[in-house]
């Protein structure tokens, strides 16, 4: 397990003299050596437009854009090529996933529905919609425990819900979504489903057509890739029907002023000049991701030892930690989630702090915001140890 | 004692403490000891923009000098109030436009703090410099 680590240069790193424990994952994952060799040898040799020029580095560009595709299709299972489109990140992914479909399919007194326990990336393009549409934004609210209310789903959905945007795995509570039972709820009504990715491709195997979704959108920094990289896959059927977002350079079949005609999938989403040191670190990272296993002792030990703290409050309890991924997020009676990540960045831990990008679910539980320590496979037992001590220790100052 | 006085007092009382967490403790016990504002002060119009944690500062004058008073529900964050209270409140607006809040970074408590964190400090003297351009 260890040996991750010396793939990953930034887990060598001190901060204020103290070895830097990073447990702020679920925000932006480390690199590691090989995604690093592959951003810096395109930047350094392959560097050229894709697609569009017959010359030698162009096609070698090009070859290392589109090898990322093949790679991401079959991370995800996608059933075609053509369906992986290349985006900035799951943000961009979903605007444009919302403001196409919209166009295409949203109209006014339409219902879309989100989860409470959503990112703000999956409720503010929807929110959007619902506005440029006249369409109602419905809530699908979680329970006290953190997990989502699937019993309240039949009487939310009706004839006039036209999607459904969930999140695989909540980037606050760390609860695994039941994506495929939301989607046969889906598909009773006629309606699609959406799910946000982000976190769900770091800690789930991800079969999209397994999970029975229309859409999945996902990151690459989130997952050992390169920032600026994202993916939305999308059904075919759906992407055909749904007009581009952007126009521009690489996304048109021809361009007259009598009018213009795009171009074929998944050209016609993706305008502009690509991502083209940033995407192809896909396959490296899918690669990393695949090689490396979560220890479950580490989970299980943050999980009880946070459930027996007084005071602490954790957010996302399960009887069955299968359906948890090590994300956690906690309250504390008596101490500013602000002041316990100050301290602990001085212990050299560092954590997320604040409303996650969540201020709904923050409300849900009446909190002005949390702690959330989130881990990845390279981060060790000790490491686990010295972050709980840490908080003990920081929780005592406070008080 | 003047403003500068005041300041190059709590640079020397800062500078006993050289490990991180011995400075956050006085700055915490700072925090613990300020008194703050009443819950009927704590208004949306005396919120501080820019911050993680919620700042609330109060300013009145009185008799040609500006008193302020200021709280937060992160007790960190309140001990650097009581710093910034303590200096300022109590001065004319021409003293506190005359200075050029250098004494912070003489503290290392703009380097040092979070980048939300320092926003926040921004915010906070840049909410007591305009009261006091407000009040000339």
């Amino acid at each position: 397990m260890c040996d991750y680590r010396n793939e990953f240069p930034q887990l060598a790193r001190e901060v204020y003299g103290r070895p830097l424990v990073y447990l702020d994952n679920a925000a932006t994952s480390l690199r590691p050596r090989s995604v690093i060799a592959c951003w810096d040898e395109i930047s350094s040799v392959r560097t050229a437009n894709l697609h569009r020029a017959v010359h030698r580095v162009a096609t070698e560009a090009t070859e290392a854009y589109e090898a990322a595709r093949d790679a991401v299709k079959t991370f995800i299972n996608a059933p075609e090529r053509e369906e992986v489109i290349f985006t900035s990140g799951a943000t961009h992914s979903i605007n444009l996933a919302a403001w196409s479909f919209g166009e295409a399919f949203i109209s006014e007194g339409d219902e879309i529905l989100v989860d409470e326990a959503g990112h703000h990336s999956n409720i503010v393009p929807w929110q959007m919609l619902c506005e440029r549409k006249g369409a109602t934004l419905k809530v699908l609210p979680v329970g006290d425990d953190g997990a989502m209310r699937l019993d309240l789903l039949p009487e939310l959905l009706s004839p006039r819900t036209k999607l459904i945007a969930v999140a695989h795995v909540s980037n606050v509570i760390g609860l695994v979504n039941p994506v495929r039972k939301i989607a046969d709820a889906a598909r009773a009504v006629g309606a699609k489903l959406l799910v946000d990715g982000a976190q769900g491709v770091v800690h789930q195997h991800v079969d999209v057509q397994a999970l029975g979704c229309d859409f999945y959108a996902f990151s690459g920094h989130k997952m050992y890739g390169a920032p600026g990289t994202g993916v939305l896959w999308g059904r075919r059927e759906l992407l055909e029907q749904m007009p581009p977002m952007f126009g521009g350079g690489e996304m048109i079949q021809t361009v007259r002023w009598a009018g213009t005609t795009y171009a074929p999938l998944p050209r016609k989403f993706e305008a502009g000049t690509q991502n083209i040191s940033g995407t192809p670190c896909f396959v490296p990272a899918i690669e990393c991701l695949r090689s490396m296993k979560q220890d479950e002792g580490i989970k299980e030990r943050v999980y009880r030892e946070l459930m027996s703290m007084t005071d602490v409050r954790l957010f996302g309890t399960t009887e069955d930690l299968s359906t948890k991924v090590p994300v956690f997020s906690i309250a504390v009676e008596g101490a500013h989630h602000e002041d316990l990540a100050l301290i602990l960045d001085k212990m050299g831990v560092a954590v997320r702090s604040g409303q996650m990008c969540a201020e709904p679910l923050m409300d849900r539980f009446g909190v002005t915001g949390m702690l959330r320590a989130s881990f990845a496979p390279y981060n060790t037992m000790q490491e686990a140890e010295y972050f709980l001590t840490s908080l003990r220790k920081a929780i005592s100052m406070l008080k | 004692m003047t403003l500068k006085e005041k300041q190059q007092e709590i640079i020397d009382d800062f500078s006993l403490y050289e490990e991180w967490l011995d400075k956050y403790e006085y700055l915490i016990e700072l925090g613990k000891s300020l008194e703050g504002l009443p819950e009927g002060k704590k208004t949306e119009d005396r919120l501080i923009k820019g911050c993680q944690s919620r700042v609330w500062l109060d300013c009145e004058k009185r008799g040609g000098v500006l008193v302020f008073a200021a709280d937060s529900d992160a007790i960190i964050t309140k001990g650097i109030i009581s710093l910034l209270v303590s200096v300022y409140s109590g001065r004319t607006p021409e003293e506190i436009l005359a200075d050029d809040f250098s004494f912070l970074d003489a503290l290392g408590l703009k380097e040092n703090l979070s980048p939300t964190r320092a926003n926040g400090l921004v915010s906070m003297i840049a909410t007591i410099r305009s009261k006091a351009a407000e009040n000339e």
